[in-house]
């Protein structure tokens, strides 16, 4: 076969020497398994997926601000949220009127709890948050572009009239509750919404709230 | 009756093949792989239906466990040893070379200025074992301000993310959110585990 000759200047004649023919089949069977081995460690402790974030935007604090300057919204379009402990959600409005904070009322988190409160008045303030839902669809079926998307959802959460919520969270509530109604107002397509501290008058209208 | 023979086939087969797909996984995994940097607390993070993904690099990262202790972490191995000094230089302190050698190979950590330099001593074993106190950050001693704001210092291009235990009480959230606007950061971001919206 394809030996070469290394029988140098032709010296010996005749008898050369010769290996035994040795098969070059080598057993593949345990490189295969320490393979796979390594294999299962590696898929085991790789973490494909990157974290999933929220974005919070916070206004700018500025000492400076003169009651004047501050962002002044509408009674009317104001809903404020407390959390509080055991996971509940007390909600209440202000009477446009007398400027009073209207009574509370307690519900929890969920479909038919403080989401369906949300969509209502979301709903009820700003009659063009359903066609969100369209646009998304479109979106899926890549009938609209991405940019336009984003355009015209956001056109329709900056609507001036809309609802805006006040987030207040109390000291006995959880971060989770936090990231939870701020998850609700990306559910709901609430365009406005703030994370406030809470105030004392609301303190003590949590704890005479029944829960 | 005459039995029928069935020829005798070889058992053997070719694993060459095998052995080539088996070695390309192999490669892709361990190229794909970024190990988990171990924390020193594990976090259960709340879930939402954010599908925003946290960028890889240039990331702050507090992390706030369920007893609502901070914990602070930052990306880059130089950025890490410009911080140290830079807080250093703030509290008059002194760090020797090993000591921010350990700190820039820290992935994150939960104690006040004044423990870490022993802190960074102790090897990793009993790094593991030592109980963290989180850093100090509320208003009579602040020191996740000065953090954040040297962090900043030192990489402009930080953004900064809050890792928090869906257990954790609501006032230590508030109080690092204080203190990151404190500090002029409106814009940072909760990082949540996905879930699919029930409606």
């Amino acid at each position: 076969m394809a030996d070469i000759d290394t029988g140098g200047g032709g010296g010996k004649k005749g008898k050369k020497v010769r290996g035994k023919k040795m098969s070059t089949r080598v057993d593949f069977t345990p490189m295969v398994d320490l393979g796979f081995l390594l294999i299962t460690f590696f898929m085991l402790t790789t973490s494909m997926n990157k974290p999933q974030t929220m974005e919070i935007n916070m206004p700018v604090k500025d000492e400076n601000l003169t009651d004047d300057e501050k962002t002044k919204i509408k009674a009317s379009q104001a809903m404020t949220i407390l959390l509080t402990k055991d996971n509940k959600v007390v909600y209440y409005f202000v009477d446009a009127k007398t400027g009073e904070p209207g009574t509370p009322l307690v519900t929890n988190f969920g479909k038919a709890g403080i989401r369906a409160t949300l969509l209502k008045e979301n709903r009820m303030r700003n009659d063009r948050v359903d066609s969100i839902a369209i646009y998304k669809e479109q979106l899926q079926s890549n009938k609209i572009k991405e940019e336009e998307f984003r355009e015209k959802v956001g056109a329709i959460k900056a609507f001036k009239d809309g609802l805006i919520v006040v987030i207040k969270a109390n000291d006995d509530s959880k971060y989770k509750n936090l990231v939870d109604i701020l998850d609700e107002m990306n559910i709901c397509n609430i365009g406005r919404y703030a994370i406030v501290d809470i105030t004392p008058m609301e303190v003590e209208m949590l704890t005479k709230t029944p829960l | 009756m005459s039995k029928v023979k069935i020829p005798r086939k070889s058992t053997v087969v070719d694993m060459t093949a095998m052995t080539d797909v088996a070695f390309l996984l192999l490669t892709f995994f361990m190229l794909a792989t970024k190990f988990k940097a171990d924390e020193p607390v594990t976090v259960t993070t709340p879930s939402s239906i954010s599908e925003i993904k946290l960028p890889e690099t240039d990331i702050l990262l507090l992390t706030i466990d369920k007893d609502s202790k901070v914990y602070f972490s930052m990306d880059g191995d130089q950025n890490r040893i410009t911080l140290l000094e830079k807080m250093a230089e703030k509290y008059k302190l002194t760090f020797t070379p090993d000591q921010k050698k350990a700190f820039s190979l820290l992935s994150s950590f939960g104690v006040s200025i004044k423990q870490l330099g022993s802190y960074l001593d102790m090897d990793a074993e009993k790094r593991k074992s030592y109980k963290q106190e989180g850093i100090p950050s509320d208003s009579l001693n602040n020191e996740l301000a000065d953090w954040v704001l040297q962090a900043r210092y030192t990489n402009k291009d930080l953004r900064v993310a809050v890792k928090g235990d869906g257990e954790a009480g609501y006032p230590v959230v508030k109080q690092v959110i204080a203190t990151l606007q404190d500090k002029k950061v409106n814009r940072f971001n909760f990082i949540t585990s996905l879930e699919k919206a029930d409606n």
